[in-house]
């Protein structure tokens, strides 16, 4: 680890204008400062800010930056209205990660690309034109959809999967003032610039993160990975599908592990709503999810596994299993 | 004079059985583990000397090739840097489980992706962190080209030790005429032993004495090793570890942060501490080989065999004498005159493969289990009877008779205890929701090896007790178990009995490791209790078998006494030493198991939950019922681990571990392992030790992972041949 400055921030006004890198719960950015894929010079701490609160907020929640995931996650407001982010969180790291982890940490952790965490290694993120050195490596976590040359990741986490099937709006104080971004925008492909996982300035502050009014539905998140827990997601899918007379009603659907980006595909929902549930079906669903896949060898199986769990997520969600 | 036994002739005398006390074989707690609990028990790197400084080792980002430079100026400028070491006699990689001499040494030339390239030394451990990273190092490229591929063409391909050779008759033609065969490849994957006390060691020179505070697992050899390494002579080695946080085989030799620590410290002339990171644990000690086995099973209609292969392809560096075992258990295991086991190792450039929990059977049980299972199938009889028809009445290798053998005995005790009648014999039979349930056996097998050992125990003028011997207590229960062992031959109860391990000042023991610790070391203690027994029978004139010793008390026909008013005083000091001898020439001998284990597979995702496992071993006798079953449950973890998760990735174009931390290399989760029960089939082998006892350990592991392929076979008709079995695996063949 590198030598570095840190001070408490006393005020957002404060923690935007620190020119320093934000410490909230620190369980992603102590990791990857100790391998030196993180050499902040400063550090700026805004786990005293304000930003602790769940609150109603038109209609829906207002939840704010540094709530810690274990706190979101047993919020009754969440567990009622919102149970997919409950059941994301909670599929999430461990119960002691979740003590310490933010809202606001979490959208922004990083990739764990094994190549992206040794200092040893090219890579595009950590060092912009060093090579992708996961391509034709060990990829097996690594993206199927929306992958460019210049990097495979994926975006690791559980949480932001499920507020993108929220629909759910990320509010950032920044050095111009507060703005907000959705957060089925918030992340970004890697294109050319894969050093950028977010649309993030480096000042700007996420000071909290609203949920639109609930919407009625079933919800679900499955998550697949390679142990029954403390996993991250090989695939998964954060889903809220109302039924009404045997058809489908309404239906929002996000998809981790398969992209730089929690995956939304609103064509996706088009193809469920009004329509009667079947496996083929959910099939032309699956179609549209993977029209774009692209296996890199060791992640291959992705792309079937998608498959089938679209297939479980309707089918418990629906009902129908026939 | 020490009480000496070689283990020449069977000990029927049975003389634990014949004690008063009741102690041994009970589950009594481990006596350190309160200390574990509440963080007083000292682990290597938590000990304070003064004016300590501390070293973090470079490491090299090359595969191959030798180091050109080091910039060590603007490292040496670096705040609280004290010393950048490269010297000559620094470790390329641990020594090998009981080598008792140096590993390969020179760390200027590169033999593998990540290993150490320099130590640097600061004042803190921060600044030594940051200096390790800052240091620039520039390498020479090698002559030739290496090859990271055990399957490459390009590979060099030798052959194994010949002592791991078998072959008998002509399996050719015994596969052409078998009523029923199986001619199959499985693969394993490599794995790390995970243990979870990174690797670490503080040296300190007293003038031309170091003591080292380490991690270690067997004192005796590492006291050798370290002395060999440095150039020194043993009696200026002195070695502390008594404590140790998980070993798992990677902490059997001294590795590279003793002898680092050692060299620093010298030049310094201050305490050197070395810590390794996790990913260095990772990168730099053993690891497993993954393997190649083919596996050829010949059998009558019956389903009796007539012929057995296992033909197996493991890897190491160039030179490196180790091959994992695979073969080790089959070669006794079942009949067949027509036999043909190898191992054969491609030379490879990836961090040298060593010693990993069970090393052979782990991975060698699981590939035969299955193959067992699938010959089950094809001759249409259940698994467990297949196994029971093919236990031979003498070790088909080598002709001759089995110390002891319960495997027919826990396969039947483990069917009972399990529910093995409630088994659909076809294959998607049940269907529980969205998964596909399913229960499968395999056999558990693991050769038992006595090793010398040596201890003292001195009973005081107050009655207490107390063991003595450099052996080591890993996490097994060691410091339980020997205790026990004193308590009952000496009539003392628990509380007063202490043991002192983990100091290579202390009568050599076997060291901890290929499960021969609690029998070898017991051994000692027990012919050193022996001895006491002697002494205190002489004080009535009798014989010591005649003696009666329980809570201070000693009797001895009519007569008795308090054990303080014998010793008068003049505490009385035994010390044993066990050999090994003709016994283990003459008898086979090994520990014995069954496992159960059933699954539910499911149909979507092809994730494969464990929902309950038991396992029945025979072990000798059980020294600490809780301990002993510990252990079990820790082996049927491992064996979890190893069916369904745990998974070294190597980057096949440089051989560099791509998961080398504890979030990417998976081991398993509590929410991975159900509940385990454990039967033990009791026995006393007469060959094994003069305690009866035999290793446990590593049985637990050595087939478990064949058992839950099985059952995924009897859940969804999907059968793996390349452990682990992720769902990646599975998916494609699962039932629509
Ligand atoms: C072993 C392990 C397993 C895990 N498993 C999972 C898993 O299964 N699923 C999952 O989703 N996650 C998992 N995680 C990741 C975990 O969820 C994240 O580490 C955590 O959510 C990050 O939150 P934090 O508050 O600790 O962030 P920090 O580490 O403090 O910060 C992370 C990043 O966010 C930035 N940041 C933090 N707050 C703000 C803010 N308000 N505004 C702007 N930038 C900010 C920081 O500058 C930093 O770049 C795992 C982590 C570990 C170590
Ligand atoms: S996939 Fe992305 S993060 Fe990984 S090595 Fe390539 S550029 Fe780096």
């Amino acid at each position: 680890m590198k030598a570095f400055t840190y001070a408490r921030a006393g005020s957002t006004a404060d923690a935007v204008a620190a020119d320093a890198m934000k410490i909230a719960g620190g369980t992603n950015l102590l990791d990857l400062m100790k391998l030196e894929v993180e050499v902040p010079r400063r550090l700026v701490d805004i786990n005293r800010l304000p930003l602790a609160a769940i609150e109603p907020a038109g209609g829906g929640l207002r939840i704010g930056a540094v709530v810690r995931n274990s706190d979101l996650a047993a919020d009754i407001r969440v567990r009622r209205d919102y149970a997919v982010l409950s059941k994301a969180l909670l599929a999430g790291a461990s119960g002691q990660l979740r003590n310490k982890a933010t809202t606001g940490g979490n959208l922004c952790q990083r990739t764990r690309c094994g190549y992206f965490t040794d200092t040893a290694m090219p890579c595009n993120k950590r060092e912009p034109g060093s090579g992708c050195q996961a391509i034709g490596g060990f990829n097996r976590i690594h993206a199927i959809l929306g992958a460019s040359d210049a990097c495979i990741a994926t975006y690791p986490g559980d949480m932001a999967v499920a507020m993108s099937a929220l629909d759910a709006v990320v509010e950032i104080e920044g050095t111009a003032g507060s703005r907000s971004v959705a957060v089925r925008d918030f992340h970004r492909l890697p294109g050319n610039t894969p050093e950028r996982d977010n649309v993030l300035e480096a000042d700007d502050l996420i000071t909290a993160v609203t949920l639109p009014a609930p919407v009625p539905g079933r919800h679900a998140y499955r998550k697949v990975r390679d142990r029954s827990s403390y996993a991250f997601a090989l695939v998964s899918i954060a889903a809220v599908v109302e039924m009404d007379a045997g058809r489908i009603a309404s239906a929002s659907l996000a998809f981790g592990g398969l992209a730089h980006k929690p995956w939304h595909d609103p064509a996706i929902a088009e193809i469920l709503i009004g329509k009667a549930p079947s496996k083929a079906l959910f099939d032309k669903a699956a179609d549209v999810l993977l029209a774009g896949a692209q296996g890199q060898g060791a992640n291959d199986f992705k792309i079937p596994l998608a498959r089938r769990t679209l297939h479980a997520v309707l089918a418990e969600l629906t009902g129908e299993t026939a | 004079m020490t009480n000496t036994l070689t283990m020449d002739k069977p000990d029927v005398r049975n003389r634990l059985d014949a004690m008063a006390q009741g102690i041994i074989g009970a589950p009594l707690d481990r006596p350190e583990g309160p200390l574990k609990v509440v963080g007083t028990a000292t682990y290597a790197s938590e000990w304070q000397l003064p004016d300590m400084a501390y070293g973090v080792f470079a490491r090299a980002t090359v595969p191959a090739g030798k180091v050109a430079s080091i910039d060590r100026e603007a490292v040496l400028a670096m705040p609280g840097v004290l010393a950048i070491h490269d010297d000559p006699r620094m470790l390329v990689n641990p020594a090998q489980g009981g080598a008792g001499k140096k590993p390969l040494q020179d760390i200027r030339e590169i033999h593998y992706f990540g290993q150490t390239v320099a130590l640097v030394v600061a004042e803190t451990f921060e600044q030594a962190t940051a200096a390790a990273k800052a240091l620039k190092v520039e390498y020479a490229a090698p002559d030739d080209a290496s090859v990271f591929d055990p399957e490459s063409s390009a590979a060099t391909v030798e052959h194994g030790p010949d002592t791991q050779r078998v072959q008998t008759g002509d399996l050719d033609k015994a596969m052409a005429d078998a009523a029923f065969s199986v001619d199959v490849t499985y693969t394993t994957a490599g794995h790390a032993s995970a243990a979870m006390e990174p690797h670490a060691s503080i040296a300190s020179w007293q003038g031309d004495q170091l003591t080292l505070r380490g991690s270690l697992q067997m004192l005796n050899y590492n006291v050798a090793e370290l002395a060999d390494s440095l150039a020194v002579g043993q009696s200026q080695v002195r070695i502390l570890s008594p404590y140790v946080g998980g070993g798992f085989g990677s902490k059997l030799g001294v590795g590279e942060d003793s002898v680092a620590a050692a060299i620093a410290s010298r030049e310094l002339g201050r305490p050197v501490r070395v810590d390794m990171s996790r990913q260095q644990v990772f990168e730099t000690v053993m690891r497993r080989s993954e393997t190649r086995q083919r596996l050829r099973l010949a059998a009558r209609a019956d389903g009796v065999l007539t012929g057995i292969g296992h033909e197996c392809l493991v890897s190491n560096l160039p030179g490196e004498q180790y091959a994992e075992p695979v073969t080790q258990a089959t070669e006794f295991l079942y009949g067949g005159e027509n036999r043909m086991l190898s191992v054969d190792v491609a030379r490879i450039v990836r961090l040298c493969a060593g010693s990993v929990r069970a090393p052979g059977e782990a991975v060698g049980m699981q590939a035969l289990e299955s193959a067992m299972d699938e010959l089950a199938e094809k001759v249409g009889i259940d698994p467990v009877e297949l196994r029971k028809r093919n236990i031979p009445a003498i070790d088909p290798s080598q002709g001759t008779p089995y110390s002891s053998n319960t495997l027919a005995k826990c396969l039947d005790a483990g069917a009972a205890r399990f529910g093995w009648d409630q088994r659909q014999t076809q294959t998607c039979a049940t269907r529980e929701g969205e998964w596909w349930i399913g229960m499968g056996v395999a056999s558990a097998a693991r050769v038992h090896k006595l090793v010398e050992a040596s201890a003292r125990v001195t009973l005081a003028s107050d009655g207490t007790v107390k063991v003595e011997t450099d052996m080591t207590d890993i996490g097994t229960g060691t410091y339980a178990v020997l205790g026990q062992i004193a308590g009952e031959m000496l009539g003392t109860p628990i509380e007063k009995v202490s043991v002192c391990l983990g100091d290579s000042a202390l009568p050599a023991g076997p060291g901890s490791g290929g499960s021969w610790g609690a029998a070898s070391s017991g051994s000692a203690v027990f012919l050193a209790c022996e001895q006491i027994r002697q002494a205190l029978a002489k004080k009535f004139q009798g014989d010591e078998e005649a003696l009666s010793l329980k809570d201070g008390i000693a009797r001895l026909g009519e007569a008795s006494a308090m054990v303080v008013d014998l010793v008068a005083g003049k505490p009385i000091v035994g010390e044993g030493t066990i050999k090994p001898g003709e016994t283990s020439k003459a008898t086979r001998q090994a520990s014995y198991g069954a496992f159960f284990a059933e699954v539910a597979v499911n149909a979507y995702t092809g994730e494969t939950r464990v929902r309950r496992m038991t396992g029945a071993f025979g072990i000798g006798r059980v020294l600490n019922e809780k301990t002993a079953t510990s252990q079990c449950y820790g082996g049927m973890t491992w064996s979890i681990g190893s069916a369904l998760t745990e998974e070294l990735a190597f980057d096949l174009r440089d051989g560099h571990l791509v998961n080398h931390d504890l979030a990417e290399y998976h081991v398993p989760v509590n929410l991975d392992v159900p509940a385990l029960e454990v039967v033990f089939v009791e026995e006393r082998d007469p060959h094994a030790s003069p305690i009866q006892a035999k290793g446990v350990g590593e049985l637990g592991i050595c087939g478990g992972a064949g058992a839950i392929a099985n059952a995924i076979y009897n859940a969804c008709g999907v059968r793996v041949r390349d452990f682990p079995m992720t769902l990646d695996k599975i998916i494609g063949g699962l039932p629509d």
